[in-house]
């Protein structure tokens, strides 16, 4: 009898450390904060500013996530993480979700037993290339060196592409986008290559941006989209309908400038009134509090909000709407309704 | 003898496992071994229970599955179908040649730097002081990071070599020192066999034909030794010795058509020659530095075990000075520094690791990076490379012990 409460209290210390499977909604209401992992610096995606507050894409869902849980989209902590340290950091409950311009993959959902919960960003890999090389495709690139992240899809997508055109390369793998532009600027490698969003966020960077081009080609299929762990249903919901409510906020006209005046009484949208919680009870089917849609868009806006500010057009690094547009307009970004 | 009495022969009592000094360690010993044993089956029982609740399992199948990344420093065939195995092997073999490179510079640095310590000119022996504190107190993760960086932002890259007007040239026409390495003339032969003329079968005639000189010369070193033994007078082996050494080897050489690679700049670098890659050379570069300091600090130590009495002595008997060094004292003090030099061996070996600060393809960045990565299988590749680096660590001190063996002193 005794020993196996000793054993069991053993286990227990070593479960608690792996923060097993389920319980994440409440381990994080319990904890006060949502431990977020995010990119070591990618500006527009997820970066420090000046002040050392995160911002970013990325940062915006976390954010987003934080506010309908916690009702405060400050009460988060960002976890800087690397191509290779992301999934273990996930796996071992170091954090609650990632969003970290991850690609949904076959392998990363099955064998990997994560679940990714949508798609915040179809994106795709290319090649940046100083405009001196004068290379015009990635196909020229024959005998090329290459740098590239480790541990992401990049560098398997990077060995297809040369093997199924026949032409070599050389790959110089790198832990972080820092590290990348460094090894590209002082010309250790010939061209970098990642998802073609952080290439253009990457080079908005630069000094000279202008003389650098992205290659015409677009290697690979990169849907980029928050993870949280596999079999933990309730906190992969809470994170999927977060992000589904940015999304038709969008669709639905509901921006950060007219919450509150939306919120306030039920409109004659009864949609509207579903998503912000004036009718209905969807919160509650979540475990949250009714507003919990509400606070997640107030937090940085609804989803085309945050591209804007972050990434869109008429920021440094311009990246256009193109697939990640409202399916009402073209794009592929899509939301269940909210019934 | 007689002093020694017989152990009392009385009856076994349970309290004699406590009390009794005779059992009282294997009590404690047996205790440990317990608490040790539980400990393990506990982390064993903790994995498995939350591997399963993760719905995970302990697996090795990925090793045989194509890896599906490149690799850009292979010392065998290897490209991105080959399977997640090939691609460990490929790691092993980049870390056993860093390691081994290093091994070799840190030791020649080290004895440099040790024994010019001990030198009677005050500028020599203060600046390998200072070589000594200056690297051995700064991490070699730093010093593997300062170099790397310094390269990359001082050397040229290969575009700076083209056009007519290049801004960077090679080195006597031979070498071409760039950010992403350096490219040296590598040897080939016209006429060997094998492959293309190139199969490693001619290294190994190479290679034969050097064992056998080195034999030959050691049989021309015992006659000489014989002759004196006899005679008292030692013929000069010198010209005999080096006639061994080349003659045969130069022949072998030039009957397979030895030719030199040139590195020459095609399309984005340089092709042909011998690649040393830039990773390759900071690690091999920052482990040597920062090793050879700790190496230099065991051999002066070592030199200053020996007895000043040692030195005065030979010197009564007449030998001078450089024999009295290879004779008297390098043998002596060779007891003392041998065992840490062994230590410092292992750590070479295992900070051959840092590897993966630099992007150098070792098998930690191979097997335990990439893969580890791609597969998810974390605890089966930490497995692995544990082993990896357990088995190394055991032979090196292995063979180093049976080395000091050889070496200790004698007694009889
Ligand atoms: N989508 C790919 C690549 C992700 C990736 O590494 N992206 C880069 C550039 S787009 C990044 O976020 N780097 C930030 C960092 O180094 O922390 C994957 O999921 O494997």
């Amino acid at each position: 009898m005794k020993k196996t409460v000793f054993f069991g209290a053993l286990a227990v210390a070593g479960l608690s450390a792996a923060a097993a499977a389920a319980g994440t909604l409440d381990d994080v209401k319990a904890r006060g904060t949502l431990n977020c992992g995010v990119t070591t610096g990618l500006v527009g995606f997820a970066a420090p500013d000046a002040n050392g507050v995160w911002e970013g894409f990325d940062v915006g869902v976390c954010r987003a996530v934080a506010a309908a849980v916690l009702g405060d989209a400050t009460a988060v902590e960002f976890i800087p993480t690397t191509g290779k340290t992301r999934f273990t950091a996930l796996a071992s409950g170091e954090i609650d979700m990632l969003a970290r311009n991850t690609t949904w993959t076959f392998s990363r959902d099955v064998d990997l037993k994560f679940e990714f919960v949508g798609i915040n960003y179809y994106d795709g890999q290319g090649f940046l290339a100083p405009k001196a090389l004068g290379v015009t495709s990635a196909k020229d690139l024959d005998g090329a060196t290459v740098c590239v992240q480790t541990g992401t899809t990049t560098e398997l997508n990077l060995a297809d592409f040369f093997r199924s055109n026949n032409i070599s390369y050389e790959p110089v793998p790198i832990e972080t986008n820092a590290e990348g532009q460094q090894q590209y600027l002082a010309g250790a490698c010939d061209t970098y290559t990642t998802d073609a969003s952080g290439l253009a966020a990457t080079r908005a960077t630069f000094e000279n941006p202008g003389d650098h081009v992205l290659l015409p080609e677009i290697i690979s299929k990169e849907p980029l989209g928050p993870l949280v762990r596999h079999g933990d249903n309730d906190w992969g919901d809470v994170v999927r309908w977060t992000l589904n409510a940015l999304i038709t906020a969008e669709e639905l006209g509901v921006t950060s400038a007219n919450i509150e005046e939306l919120a306030a009484a039920p409109t004659n949208n009864p949609e509207i009134n579903r998503l912000l919680g004036t009718a209905g009870e969807l919160g509650g089917m979540l475990g949250l509090e009714p507003n919990w849609a509400m606070m997640a868009i107030k937090a940085g806006g609804n989803y085309g909000e945050l591209f804007e500010k972050n990434i869109g057009e008429n920021t440094p690094i311009g990246l256009a709407r193109g697939l990640n547009a409202m399916w009402t307009e073209g794009g592929l970004i899509y939301s269940p309704p909210f019934r | 003898m007689s002093a020694i009495t017989d152990p009392p022969q009385g009856s076994f009592s349970l309290s004699m496992l406590i009390n009794d000094t005779r059992y009282r360690s294997y009590t404690f010993q047996a205790l440990a071994a317990i608490v040790l044993a539980l400990c393990l089956g506990f982390f064993y029982l903790n994995v498995s229970t939350n591997l399963a609740a993760a719905g995970l399992n302990i697996s090795y199948d990925f090793l045989g599955s194509p890896a599906g990344y490149d690799i850009n420093q292979r010392l065998i065939e290897y490209d991105s179908q080959s399977t997640n195995a090939r691609a460990a092997v490929v790691g092993v073999l980049n870390t056993l040649l860093v390691a081994f490179l290093a091994c070799v510079t840190a030791t020649v640095f080290g004895v440099l730097a040790g024994v010019l310590r001990l030198s009677n000119n005050w500028l020599v022996s203060k600046l390998m002081a200072f070589y000594v504190e200056i690297f051995r107190n700064i991490p070699v993760l730093i010093w593997i990071l300062i170099i790397f960086t310094i390269m990359i932002a001082v050397l040229p890259g290969p575009r700076a070599f083209r056009g007519d007007e290049p801004e960077a040239s090679m080195l006597f026409d031979l070498v071409a020192f760039t950010n992403r390495g350096v490219y040296t003339p590598g040897p080939y032969f016209t006429r060997g066999l094998g492959a293309e003329g190139n199969g490693g079968i001619n290294w190994l005639i190479v290679i034969g034909v050097l064992v056998a000189s080195f034999f030959a010369t050691r049989m021309v070193t015992s006659k000489a030794n014989a002759t004196q033994e006899a005679t008292g007078v030692r013929p000069n082996t010198l010209w005999t010795n080096l006639a061994i050494w080349f003659l045969p080897v130069i022949a072998v050489l030039f009957a397979l058509g030895l030719k030199w690679d040139i590195p020459e700049l095609k399309g984005f670098n340089f092709a042909g020659g011998i690649k040393v890659g830039g990773p390759l050379i900071a690690l091999w570069f920052a482990l040597s530095i920062y090793t050879g300091a700790f190496i230099a600090e065991n051999v002066r130590a070592g030199i200053q075990a020996v007895s000043k009495g040692q030195t005065e002595a030979a010197g009564a008997l007449g030998l001078r000075p450089g024999r009295i060094m290879s004779l008297v004292v390098l043998p002596q003090a060779l007891r003392v520094i041998i065992p840490p030099l062994i230590s410092q061996y292992l750590n070479i070996t295992k900070n051959s690791s840092l590897a993966i600060a630099v992007g150098y393809a070792d098998i930690t960045a191979t097997l335990g990076g990439i893969t580890l990565n791609q597969t998810g299988r974390a605890i089966e590749c930490v497995l692995l490379l544990m082993l990896f680096y357990l088995t190394i660590s055991l032979l090196i001190s292995t063979f180093m012990n049976i080395y000091n063996n050889s070496v200790k002193l004698k007694e009889r």
